[in-house]
């Protein structure tokens, strides 16, 4: 899944259960997540990384 | 407030007795616990029974060792048998502990007198003590400001001679920050060494437990007590001619507010007088720690609190109830990336100490925040106090490594300052060797709120 697909469903489920506050703190979540991604200490399937 | 290893000599040379040391406790605790709010529970007459039966034991020849009638307060997030384990939660109300902590129980054993459970941010769930069902412990340097967390309460009071020492928690920096906030020493040992059984748990990857005190030898006569390891005394210190540290300066340097890098640069400068080596190193994925501790302590939190989140909601404040909830949306396959970086970090740390006896940094970029503030002014940005609170503790629970604080003088408003030492896994004992030949350079006058 994509960290936009995630953010995206995890907002619509946070507002669905009536906590739209959680929306800023997804938000760092996500920006969290993008550089957990992007740390080049992750490996792929593809054996280049 | 005199430490344990006076009380102990004094103790001996019977010039004072546990029920006196304790009655003076309780008096400050009387005195000042409405001000600070550092307890959410007093346990006055068990402790002056305990002090009794020290005294008793001694007078007969019975001598448990260092810990023998010492008045300590622990952090209510360990089970002590027959009273409530309240994590500072009304989720946890109506909760008893049947059996003590294997921690308490080797405190019992070294013949600890305690003195009451302290306040601490709700489940071990943050650094500034602000979000408490009891209220926030404020800090005895300046009650306007946190006494940093989550072993906030406990700080306080030994920092305003309400106890000796106390026992704390530590997943992010709980112990480390504290002591900082509070102008006091706090050791987070080597992961896995101390018992976290009969803990309330925040994140079982990363939690630790460990004494908070007044100085490195106080530390030190806790921790091995808290090991059971009751008669244990301090190691030897290093010499300190010939110590070498290294300074992590990428990331750790990088934001720090200017009176505690003065104080930094300062000890530094009296250690290198002194004939410490001091390098400058790099830990090459610095940058990444934060999402590597966020994407595995939240996860482990978010299990721990799955049914109570869903059953009670209400129950938690609404900050602490908010992060539990976003740290349910954190995938697996993240929490899985984060354990791979959390490999590489550990590895990165082991190399950079591999020609070092240990790592100096400051323990906190900031003094204790005000209350009440989610940002604080570094030169001309505002940065958030949450982040740069957890920022120089929480590598350090990602990698396992010990890691003491000890303060390192007082900013221009009196406001403790704290450096960091980093030593070697599994060999806490080698860092509290080095911390004990670095204290009177790291700690210049005594940083005293009692």
């Amino acid at each position: 899944m994509t960290i936009a697909t995630w953010l995206q469903t995890a907002i619509a489920d946070a507002e669905k259960r009536g906590l739209p506050d959680l929306k800023p703190l997804l938000e760092a979540l996500a920006r969290s997540t993008q550089a957990l991604r992007a740390a080049d200490f992750n490996d792929d399937a593809s054996g280049k990384r | 407030m005199m430490t344990i290893e006076e009380f102990g000599r004094r103790l001996r040379a019977r010039e004072v007795t546990s029920v006196g040391v304790t009655e003076e406790c309780l008096r400050r605790i009387e005195a000042d616990n409405p001000r600070l709010n550092a307890f959410i529970r007093v346990t006055a007459d068990d402790a002056l029974r305990q002090a009794r039966q020290a005294d008793q034991e001694l007078a007969s020849g019975t001598d448990r060792g260092p810990l023998h009638g010492v008045p300590l307060s622990i952090k209510d997030l360990l089970d002590m048998r027959g009273l409530p384990t309240t994590a500072a939660s009304r989720v946890r109300e109506g909760h008893v502990a049947e059996r003590d902590a294997p921690t308490i129980a080797h405190l019992r054993q070294a013949g600890a007198v305690f003195v009451g459970k302290t306040n601490l941010h709700e489940f071990a769930f943050g650094t500034t003590n602000e979000e408490s069902a009891f209220g926030p412990a404020l800090n005895p340097h300046d009650p306007t400001r946190s006494p940093g967390g989550s072993s906030g309460g406990s700080a306080a009071s030994v920092a305003a001679g309400m106890a000796l020492a106390t026992v704390g928690t530590d997943t992010g920096g709980s112990i480390r920050i504290p002591s900082a906030a509070c102008g006091i020493v706090g050791l987070k040992p080597t992961i896995g060494e101390v018992s976290i059984d009969g803990v309330v748990p925040l994140s079982r990857t990363f939690d630790h437990v460990g004494p908070l005190a007044q100085t490195v030898t106080d530390a030190s006569l806790v921790y091995h007590a808290l090991l059971g390891d009751i008669a244990g005394r301090p190691p030897v210190p290093a010499p300190v001619h010939g110590l070498r540290l290294a300074v992590p300066r990428p990331y750790f340097c990088d934001v720090l507010d200017d009176e505690v890098r003065a104080r930094f640069e300062e000890a530094l400068e009296r250690l290198r007088t002194a004939g410490v080596r001091i390098d400058d190193i790099e830990i090459k994925h610095a940058n990444e720690i934060v999402p590597v501790y966020m994407h595995i302590s939240m996860a482990d939190a978010a299990a721990y609190h799955a049914a109570t989140i869903e059953t009670m909601p209400e129950r938690y404040t609404k900050p602490v109830r908010m992060r539990l909830e976003m740290a349910r949306y954190v995938l697996a396959e993240d929490y899985v990336r984060a354990l791979a970086g959390r490999e590489r970090l550990t590895r990165e740390v082991d190399a950079a100490m591999a020609q070092h006896d240990a790592l100096i940094l400051p323990s906190m970029p900031i003094p204790a925040p005000p209350l009440g503030a989610a940002t604080v002014p570094i030169g001309s940005t505002q940065e958030p106090v949450r982040y740069l609170m957890l920022k120089l503790t929480q590598p350090f629970n990602v990698t396992g490594h010990p890691a003491i604080a000890m303060p390192s003088g007082l900013t221009h408003n009196g406001l403790p300052c704290s450096v960091q030492l980093v030593g070697q896994r599994p060999q806490t004992d080698a860092l509290i060797r080095v911390a004990l030949a670095c204290e009177r350079f790291i700690t210049p006058e005594q940083v005293s709120a009692s």
